[in-house]
This record gives structure tokens, C-alpha cells and sequence, in this order.
């Protein structure tokens, strides 16, 4: 009997040391950003905690993840298991079947948790098909020290004529000092999706219900003619080609009075390694024109499963993981309240610790919660997205609109003829698409 | 006939401005690897600074270097000597036993590397999905190889051809079957240019990153994805980046270094002179 008993826990013993080298391995597509950075290097806890799983990392450049993924989903690879993907990207992929949906999160995840606007965003016909890992809006950052020498103050939901007097005021080239710095560079993800909200503001929006494009509106002119004149006026030299970054070092290094962009920006302004402006600058609403429908964009980037994945259940046990309170808690513990990830769950905007680390987190709370990606404009619209549009098309009306936007700003073209060519460009687009005849 | 002083002094002016032209970019980068993110962005751009070391070291812990550095060597090396066996076979005969068609052959081989890339992007992944062979170094060995083969078989096709048709004669003469003309009579002749072309063809593989980021993903990632993973959309990476890039170009540019006489021979010796 003794020897029976010997020999079962043997077995059993040597069974469960083979389960436990049957590792499944979830491979990971994302962006090379700081908060991704800060979720690769404590993934090591979650593969502590999940022996069973191993993660495979691959860090890419946007444009190039972007083109990656969707080559990927597109053709059911199978080569990914978690897809980092934006607000732009979930929708339509769950639309068309690619994403698995997360059907049953534990309790302990705790969705209702997660900002509303950003949820709903990741879901279709209510199925989640992407969970947060951080969000972002657009705010307007402006030079305390600057505007009290001056006498000025930024009123907590300015508008573009605001913004214009104080740049006037404020624009001091000869000290190196400009009025503006806001999006130059061509793209969809760079100045038109700045430009996009700032039409919206103005009461713009790119199609009418029945998917006419509405570019030539008196609306997107004065929109246009107020961005692209505050930057020609009182802009940094070289503006036609500043994206995100350009500017960030710019406004970083004390060159912009004022900067209008992501609220994310706000962590990299208070980090001592990149900012020698920290103590100095102040947060205020992104301006708006005569609408305050969609003047202000919202983004996320998410982690989805694709539905050729072969290990879906370890993805989506990761991406709970991830994208948990737990999670951020691990990030407070580890590396400090300031680079938690931002704008995703209520509760990291109700910890204490996290408004004293960052003073910026109740202007990016109020930006994210008072957009509404499906209701954009002051105009009803068929699309989705504030700073995009959400159909597939978009991304080739946004590159060539881009490039038209920036020819503005370098002179080569009146804000009529760029219109007018985005206009066109979009309406011969969506008549080969089939949306209008 | 001496050429005048003036023609000289334009001559080397015009070299060393090319050289500054061409090398400025990469001792850029190598400046920049030693900086701070912020000190690589400044305004006016900084040629003095305290070099620091924090770039190479964030850049060696965030990713396993010696893996992508070892899959590049075994893709490139791979995929040359492959280029080499397949397209030697072939110049010699458009060289020694030219038809009426070999320059239109040779012509339409070039051609097949003017067309875009991306073009043939999801044709291949379908059938790199269908083969097994995505992710995987035989699928990237093979690209590489079909990549390469055009210039490779025009670059051997040109040596093969300075060499005096009469030689070859001689040695048939003399009994010696092709194999033997080959070993004995062609490669001690066109070693130079053997050995330049399977440098550019490492040089070509080692840089090339449009399928190797599109066709891999952890296993056989080589040093073009390991670059790429250090651009990042928001905040300041131009120091990391460049560091990442320094430790990816050093080994190519050591073999180039090493044998820059054996290049310039090779390149002098065909018809590329």
C-alpha cells in the first residue's frame, strides 16, 4: 500500500512539474513610450506571479507598429497575442470581428472603475474589446512666471481670442522667448489631430450626415486661419515641422509662453531630467472658438487580443493584469505617484497622494471626462473620434490634409486653396469608398 | 600629363567636403549617443558637453543586445553565401556563354529592385503565414538572398568579364573542365571581386530593416528592430536612439574599417570603377 502511495505522489509530483514547464508565451506589440517602458520592466512581477506565462516584448515606433499590427490582424498571423492599440483602431477592428471581447473581468478589476468616456470608447454595441492603459486630452500649458510679469491671467477655459492676446503680449523672439508653440509637423496623428478639435471648436466638422465632406465651411476657414495666423505670428521658427516632441523640448527649455497639446505632456514639464521649467508652469482648458462641443480630443492607448491569437485566455489575463488597480498601485510603490499611468480608473484621481504628485491631475481628469468620442461636434455627425475620424479611410484623408495644413503655415498656399485641395481629396475618396455617389 | 594646382586644390576640396558630407551624420550620432536627452535636443546645438555613459547603459538593459546582434550575423552571413553559391553559376554563364537575351536578362534582373517593397508586402506575409516561415531565420535568409541576387550576379558577371576570354581557352585546352577552370583559374583571378561583393551584400543585409521588422518578431529580430524599438512618440529619445544606432552600425563599420583595401580593390576591378 505504502509503495501505491509513493508511486501516486510521484506521479502527481512529476505531473505538476511538467504543467509547470508548459509555459504558455504571450507575445506583446507595443509603442515605445515612458509608461510602456515602466509596464515591460514590472511585467516581471506578473511573470513571477504567472509562472505559466511567459511574455515576449516588442517595442516598435508608432507608424511602424501601427503598419505591423494591422498587416498582422488583417491577415490572421497570429504573430501577436496583445495589441497596444488606440481609440482610433479598437472600435473598427472589434467592429469587423477582429478583436476577442472581454466578456467576464474578475470582480476585483473593478470596470466600472474605469473613466466612462475611455470605456466607452474601447466598446462596441457594449462589448469591450480593448481595456485603457493610459488616456490623454489636450490642455492648454502656459508660463506662470511669464503671464504675472506681464500683468495677464489664463482664465480656466480660455478661447482662441484669448490665446491670441496673450501671444501677442507675450511673444518675445529676441529673448528667445515665442508667444505660441502648437503642431506644425504634417500627419493625422500630428497637426490634424490637433487642428481636427480646433475646427470643432469652431463648430466644424469633416462630413454631414450623409457623408458629404463639409471642409470649405465658413467654420473650418476661421478655424484654419486662427491656428495657422497664431503660429505664423507668433511661433517658434521652423513651427511647420514641430511635432510633439519639437515642442515639448521647446516649451521644455523655456522657449514657448504657451503650448497647447497633450495633457501627458504634463508628467515630462515636471521631470527634472528633461524640464527646466518645473514650478513654473500652469494648466488651463484647451481654447475653444464659438462651440465647446469637441475642442478638446481624446486618446488612449489600449491592449486588445486579437481573435488569431493562440493563447487569448494568458493575453487577457495579462492585459487585466496591466490595465489594474492593482497595477497602479505597483507603479506608485515602485516608481512614485507621478508616473502612475493617467487618465484610465476614478479611483487613482481620488488618492490623495496622486493629486499632491501631480498638480496637473484635476485639469487632465476634467479634459478627459468632458469629451464624448461619439458626439464630436456641435453638428451631428456618422463618425466617431474628436481629434480623427473613425473609418479606415482617415488615415490617407488625414496625411494629405496634413500636408495641406503645413503648406499654410510655410507660405505655399492660402488657407482657401489648402481647403479647397482637402476638400476635394476627400470628396473623389469617399465616392471610390462608396459612401457618397 | 601634371595637372595644375588649381584643379588639385578643387579636387581636394571637393573630396573632403563629400567626405564631411557623408561622414557628418555619423559622428553626429556618435556625439550624441554620450548625451543627455535634453543635451542632444539643445538649442544651439552643443559640440562641448560632459559625455555620459547613461544612454548605452539604458539601451544594453532594456533589450538583449548579443541576441539581435547574433541574428544579424547569421541572417547576413547566410543569405550572402547563399547569394554567392546561386549567382555565381549564373554570371559565368552570361559571361563566358553569352545569347542574344543576356543583357535583357541582365537588365530585367536589375529591374526587379526598382519596384517598391511594400508592393509585394502582403503577398509575401500570406505566404510566409502559409510556409511557417514568418519570424523565423530561414524565411528571412531567403528574402535576403532573392534581394541580393540581382546585384550579386551583376557584380560577378563584371568581374567575369575582365577577365580575357583567351585565359579560359587555354585552360580547355590545357583539359581543365569547368568546375577546375573555376577553382583554379577564375577565383584566384576574381578573388578581390568576390570578396567586395560578399561585403556589400553583408553591408546591404545588415542595414536593410523594411522586412525585418515586417517579417519577424522575437526570434529572428536582428539589429534594424532593435534600433527601431527606441523611437518613441512622446517624450525625448534622440540620445538612446542614437546610442541604440552607434551599437548596431559598430560591428558593419569595424568589418568595412578592416577591410576597406579589399572593398576598394573589389570595386576598382569590375566594371563599377
Amino acid at each position: 500500500m505504502r509503495h501505491i502511495r509513493t508511486l501516486v505522489t510521484a506521479s502527481a509530483m512529476l505531473l505538476a512539474s511538467v504543467s509547470a514547464y508548459a509555459q504558455t508565451t504571450v507575445t506583446i506589440g507595443t509603442v515605445n513610450n515612458s509608461d510602456m517602458v515602466v509596464m515591460k520592466e514590472l511585467s516581471k512581477k506578473f511573470e513571477e506571479s504567472h509562472p505559466n506565462i511567459k511574455l515576449n516584448w516588442v517595442v516598435l515606433e508608432e507608424n511602424v507598429l501601427r503598419q505591423r499590427l494591422t498587416t498582422d490582424i488583417a491577415t490572421k498571423s497570429g504573430q501577436f497575442d496583445v495589441m497596444t492599440i488606440g481609440l482610433y483602431e479598437a472600435p473598427m477592428w472589434g467592429k469587423l470581428g477582429w478583436l476577442a471581447p472581454f466578456e467576464n473581468p474578475p470582480d476585483s478589476y473593478r470596470i466600472d472603475d474605469v473613466l466612462k468616456s475611455v470605456r466607452d470608447g474601447l466598446a462596441v454595441d457594449g462589448k469591450q474589446y480593448a481595456l485603457p492603459f493610459y488616456a490623454e486630452s489636450q490642455m492648454t500649458f502656459y508660463r506662470k512666471d511669464l503671464f504675472d510679469a506681464a500683468g495677464l491671467t489664463m482664465p480656466e477655459e480660455p478661447k482662441w481670442t484669448d490665446i491670441e492676446r496673450f501671444a501677442e503680449k507675450l511673444n518675445n523672439p529676441n529673448k528667445g522667448i515665442y508667444g505660441i508653440c502648437l503642431r506644425g509637423k504634417p500627419g493625422w496623428g500630428e497637426n490634424v489631430g490637433q487642428i481636427t478639435p480646433a475646427a470643432n471648436g469652431f463648430g466644424a466638422r469633416w462630413f454631414d450626415m450623409d457623408w458629404k465632406p463639409q471642409l470649405t465651411s465658413p467654420e473650418w476657414k476661421a478655424a484654419l486661419t486662427t491656428y495657422t495666423g497664431l503660429l505664423k505670428k507668433y511661433g517658434p521658427p521652423g513651427a511647420a515641422s514641430n511635432g510633439f516632441n519639437e515642442n515639448l523640448a521647446l516649451f521644455a527649455s523655456g522657449n514657448c509662453a504657451m503650448w497647447i497639446d497633450a495633457t501627458v505632456a504634463a508628467s515630462f514639464l515636471a521631470d527634472q531630467n528633461q524640464s527646466t521649467v518645473i514650478g513654473k508652469v500652469g494648466y488651463a482648458m484647451s481654447p475653444y472658438g464659438t462651440s465647446k462641443t469637441g475642442y478638446h480630443y481624446l486618446w488612449a492607448w489600449a491592449l486588445g487580443v486579437p481573435v488569431s491569437s493562440k493563447s487569448k485566455a494568458a493575453a487577457q489575463e495579462f492585459i487585466y493584469w496591466a490595465t489594474s488597480p492593482e497595477y497602479i498601485k505597483l507603479v506608485a510603490s515602485t516608481r512614485g505617484w507621478a508616473a502612475v499611468p493617467p487618465g484610465t480608473r476614478t479611483s487613482t484621481y481620488a488618492s490623495k497622494e496622486y493629486l499632491d504628485a501631480a498638480p496637473f491631475a484635476k485639469m487632465t481628469l476634467k479634459s478627459i471626462e468632458s469629451t464624448d468620442l461619439r458626439n464630436p461636434t456641435k453638428d451631428k455627425v456618422p463618425y466617431y473620434g474628436i481629434g480623427f475620424v473613425g473609418i479606415p479611410e482617415f488615415q490617407s484623408l488625414g496625411t494629405t490634409a496634413g500636408q495641406e495644413f503645413t503648406a499654410v503655415l510655410t507660405g505655399e498656399k492660402t488657407v482657401d486653396q489648402a481647403l479647397g485641395n482637402v476638400q476635394k481629396f476627400t470628396e473623389r475618396t469617399m465616392k471610390e469608398a462608396g459612401y457618397i455617389k | 600629363m601634371r595637372k595644375s594646382l588649381a584643379v588639385r586644390i578643387a579636387n581636394f576640396v571637393i573630396g573632403w567636403s563629400a567626405a564631411i558630407v557623408f561622414f557628418f551624420p555619423i559622428f553626429w550620432m556618435a556625439l550624441t549617443a554620450f548625451k543627455t536627452e535634453p543635451a542632444a535636443i539643445a538649442t544651439p546645438p552643443k559640440l562641448l558637453f560632459s559625455p555620459t555613459m547613461i544612454n548605452m547603459r539604458a539601451v544594453l538593459d532594456s533589450a538583449d543586445y548579443l541576441h539581435f546582434f547574433q541574428n544579424s550575423l547569421i541572417i547576413s552571413c547566410a543569405a550572402t553565401l547563399l547569394a554567392i553559391i546561386l549567382g555565381t553559376p549564373a554570371a559565368y554563364a552570361m559571361a563566358f556563354f553569352p545569347g542574344g537575351r543576356t543583357k535583357d536578362v541582365l537588365v530585367w534582373m536589375l529591374s526587379t529592385k526598382m519596384m517598391p517593397a511594400v508592393g509585394v508586402l502582403v503577398p509575401i506575409y500570406l505566404i510566409f503565414r502559409d510556409a511557417g516561415l514568418l519570424d523565423t531565420h530561414v524565411g528571412l535568409i531567403a528574402i535576403y538572398t532573392l534581394m541580393n541576387l540581382p546585384i550579386v550576379v551583376w557584380l560577378i558577371y563584371t568581374f567575369f568579364k575582365d577577365i580575357p576570354k583567351d585565359l579560359i581557352e587555354a585552360a580547355r585546352m590545357d583539359g581543365a573542365r569547368p568546375l577546375s577552370q573555376f577553382f583554379f583559374l577564375l577565383l584566384p583571378l576574381t578573388a578581390p571581386g568576390f570578396a567586395s561583393t560578399g561585403l556589400l551584400s553583408v553591408i546591404f543585409i545588415w542595414n536593410e530593416a523594411f522586412w525585418s521588422i515586417n517579417l519577424t518578431v522575437t526570434n529572428a529580430t536582428p539589429l534594424t528592430a532593435f534600433i527601431a524599438s527606441f523611437s518613441s512618440p512622446q517624450g525625448l529619445f534622440w540620445a538612446k536612439l542614437s546610442a541604440a544606432s552607434l551599437l548596431a552600425i559598430a560591428p558593419i563599420m569595424l568589418l568595412g574599417w578592416l577591410t576597406q583595401k579589399q572593398l576598394v580593390r573589389g570595386l576598382t576591378f569590375g566594371a563599377v570603377k
